[in-house]
C-alpha cells in the first residue's frame, strides 16, 4: 500500500512535470504571437496548432546528436539532465492542494527547494564550460554570476515567508497563510519572483543565452534532444517558480471552495504567473550584463532586506 | 516628473492591449485576400478586339509581348473600288517572367484590347510556362472585373458628354422648327 502510493505519487509528479511545461510553452507561442499582432502556430494538430510543441518534439527526435571533437565528452552529455532533472525534484516538493496533497512532503521544504533549485543552473555551467566554445564559455560564465548574484536575494526574500509562518515546510507555509499577508509580503514576492525569473534566464534577464550576441550562450554547441531537454528545462523552470511564488506568497489553495477545489486555485495562480513571465519577455528588451548585476545588488539585495525587517517588526508587533 | 516605472507600466500596457485586438496576420492560402478593384494581377487580351497595332509591343519597357500577324486582302465589294487588307493575328504573346506589370500596354491599347485581371495565382514551377500564350490570355478575359462604378461627382464620361451634347442639339433644332411652324 504504501509502496503504491509513492509509486503513484512519483508517476503524478512525472505526469505533471512532462505536461505542464509543455502547456506553457504553447501558451507562449500563442500569448507572444497574438501580443506582436500575429497569429503564432496554426497548422500543427489542424485546431489553432495545439500539436505545435509535439511536431517539435519529434523534429529534435530526429536530428543528429552533435558532441563537438574539442568538447569534454561525458560532461557535455550529462549537462541536459543536470539542468533538468533538478526541476522535477522541486516540482516533487510543491504543495498543490490541503491534505497532503503533494508529492512528498519534505519538512525542510524551503531549504530543499531552494537549494535544489541551484543546481539547475549547474547544467548550464557544465553545458558552457565543456562545450570548448567562446560563446558557450562566455554564456556559462554570465549563468554563474547571475546565479551568485540572484540566489541571495531569492533567498532572504523566501526567509521573510518562513518567518512571517514560523515554519520551513511549505505545506506548513499555506497553511498559515492569511489574505493580509499578500500587502505585508508585496515586495517580498516581487524580489521572488524577478530572481526566479533571472534564474531561469528569462527575458529580460536572458544574458546568458542572449541568441543575437554570443548566439545561444552554454547551448550554442547543443543539437536535438539534448537542446531540446534544455528547452524543457527552461518552461519546467517556470512552471516551478510560478507554482513557488504562488505557494509561498499568493497562498497556493486559498480561494473560495478550497477543500474541494484546491488543486484548481494552485494550478490557477500558477498559471497567472506563468502569464506574466511570458508577458513580460515579450514586453522588455534584454538587460545589459552590468544592468543585470546592478538590478541585483543595488535594488533587489536591499528591497529583500528591507522586507525582512518589515515581516519582523510586524511579527513582533503582531505576537 | 514621471512616477519611476510608469514607462514600463505603459509598456505592458502596450502588450496587453496589443494582444486584445485582432491580429493582421492574413491566412492566404486559406481565405483569399481581398483585392481592391483595379489589382494588377494578369493580362487579359480580347483577341477580337486586336488590329495588330504593335502599340502596346512597341511600348512595353521590357519587350514581353510578342506578336505575330499576316496581312489578308479581302477582295473589293464594289468593282470600282480598291481590294481592302486587313491584319490578322497569327501569335499574341505576353512572358509574364519579363512583364514588370507597368500596364502601359493596356495604357496604349487604342481599341480596348488589353485588361486588367486581378487573378494571381499563375505561378510556375518552369520558366517557361510564365509566356501565356492568346489562348492563355484569352481566357483570363472571363475573371476581369466590371469596371467601377465613377465616383459620383466625377466628371462625364467623354462619349456620354458627346451623345449628349448631340441629343440636346437635335432636341433644341426640334424645338425651334416646331415654333416656327406655330
Amino acid at each position: 500500500m504504501n509502496l503504491l502510493d509513492t509509486l503513484l505519487r512519483c508517476v503524478a509528479t512525472l505526469v505533471v512535470f512532462l505536461v505542464l511545461p509543455l502547456v506553457v510553452g504553447q501558451t507562449e507561442h500563442k500569448v507572444m504571437a497574438h501580443m506582436q499582432g500575429r497569429l503564432g502556430p496554426m497548422y500543427a494538430g489542424g485546431f489553432h496548432g495545439w500539436a505545435q510543441l509535439v511536431a517539435d518534439g519529434v523534429k529534435f527526435a530526429q536530428k543528429e546528436d552533435v558532441v563537438p571533437s574539442g568538447a569534454d565528452r561525458r560532461i557535455f552529455q550529462l549537462a541536459p539532465a543536470v539542468a533538468l532533472l533538478p526541476y522535477l525534484l522541486v516540482l516533487l516538493a510543491i504543495p498543490v492542494g490541503p491534505g497532503g496533497f503533494v508529492g512528498q512532503a519534505i519538512d525542510a521544504g524551503i531549504f530543499f527547494v531552494l537549494a535544489v533549485m541551484g543546481i539547475g543552473v549547474l547544467g548550464s555551467l557544465m553545458a558552457g564550460w565543456a562545450s570548448a566554445n567562446k560563446f558557450s564559455l562566455l554564456g556559462g560564465l554570465r549563468t554563474a554570476a547571475q546565479l551568485m548574484s540572484y540566489e541571495l536575494p531569492m533567498l532572504l526574500a523566501a526567509a521573510s515567508v518562513a518567518m512571517a509562518a514560523g515554519t520551513v515546510s511549505l505545506p506548513g507555509i499555506v497553511d498559515a497563510f492569511h489574505w493580509w499577508w499578500i500587502p505585508w509580503q508585496t515586495i517580498g514576492a516581487f524580489v521572488f519572483f524577478t530572481a526566479g525569473l533571472a534564474e531561469l534566464q528569462r527575458p529580460p534577464f536572458d544574458m546568458p543565452v542572449a541568441d543575437s550576441e554570443i548566439i545561444f550562450g552554454a547551448y550554442t554547441e547543443y543539437t536535438g534532444l539534448r537542446f531540446a531537454l534544455f528547452l524543457l528545462s527552461e518552461y519546467a523552470g517556470i512552471v516551478v517558480v510560478s507554482g513557488l511564488t504562488t505557494v509561498l506568497f499568493l497562498g497556493g489553495w486559498h480561494g473560495p471552495f478550497s477543500d474541494s477545489l484546491g488543486w484548481l486555485w494552485t494550478l490557477l495562480k500558477t498559471f497567472a504567473l506563468a502569464f506574466v513571465v511570458i508577458w513580460l519577455r515579450v514586453t522588455y528588451p534584454r538587460l545589459r550584463e552590468d544592468q543585470l548585476m546592478r538590478f541585483a545588488w543595488t535594488v533587489l539585495i536591499p528591497l529583500a532586506l528591507a522586507q525582512l525587517a518589515l515581516t519582523g517588526i510586524i511579527k513582533v508587533a503582531i505576537s | 516628473m514621471p512616477i519611476p516605472g510608469s514607462g514600463l507600466a505603459k509598456g505592458l500596457a502596450v502588450t496587453l492591449r496589443t494582444m486584445t485586438r485582432r491580429s493582421v496576420t492574413a491566412q492566404y492560402p486559406d481565405v483569399q485576400p481581398v483585392l481592391p478593384p483595379r489589382s494588377r494581377g494578369v493580362i487579359a487580351l480580347l483577341e477580337e478586339n486586336c488590329t495588330v497595332c504593335m502599340l502596346c509591343a512597341r511600348e512595353c519597357p521590357d519587350w514581353c509581348i510578342y506578336i505575330d500577324s499576316h496581312k489578308e486582302t479581302l477582295p473589293a465589294a464594289d468593282p470600282n473600288a480598291r481590294a481592302r487588307t486587313r491584319n490578322v493575328l497569327d501569335r499574341f504573346a505576353i512572358d509574364f517572367s519579363l512583364c514588370m506589370y507597368c500596364g502601359i500596354c493596356i495604357e496604349v491599347c487604342p481599341f480596348d484590347a488589353l485588361f486588367w485581371s486581378p487573378e494571381f495565382e499563375y505561378a510556375e514551377t518552369d520558366i517557361l510556362e510564365l509566356t501565356h500564350e492568346r489562348e492563355r490570355l484569352r481566357e483570363w478575359m472571363w475573371t476581369v472585373p466590371a469596371p467601377p462604378a465613377h465616383d459620383p461627382a466625377a466628371e462625364e464620361p467623354k462619349e456620354i458628354a458627346m451623345a449628349r451634347k448631340a441629343a440636346d442639339k437635335l432636341a433644341a433644332a426640334a424645338a425651334a422648327a416646331e415654333e416656327g411652324d406655330a
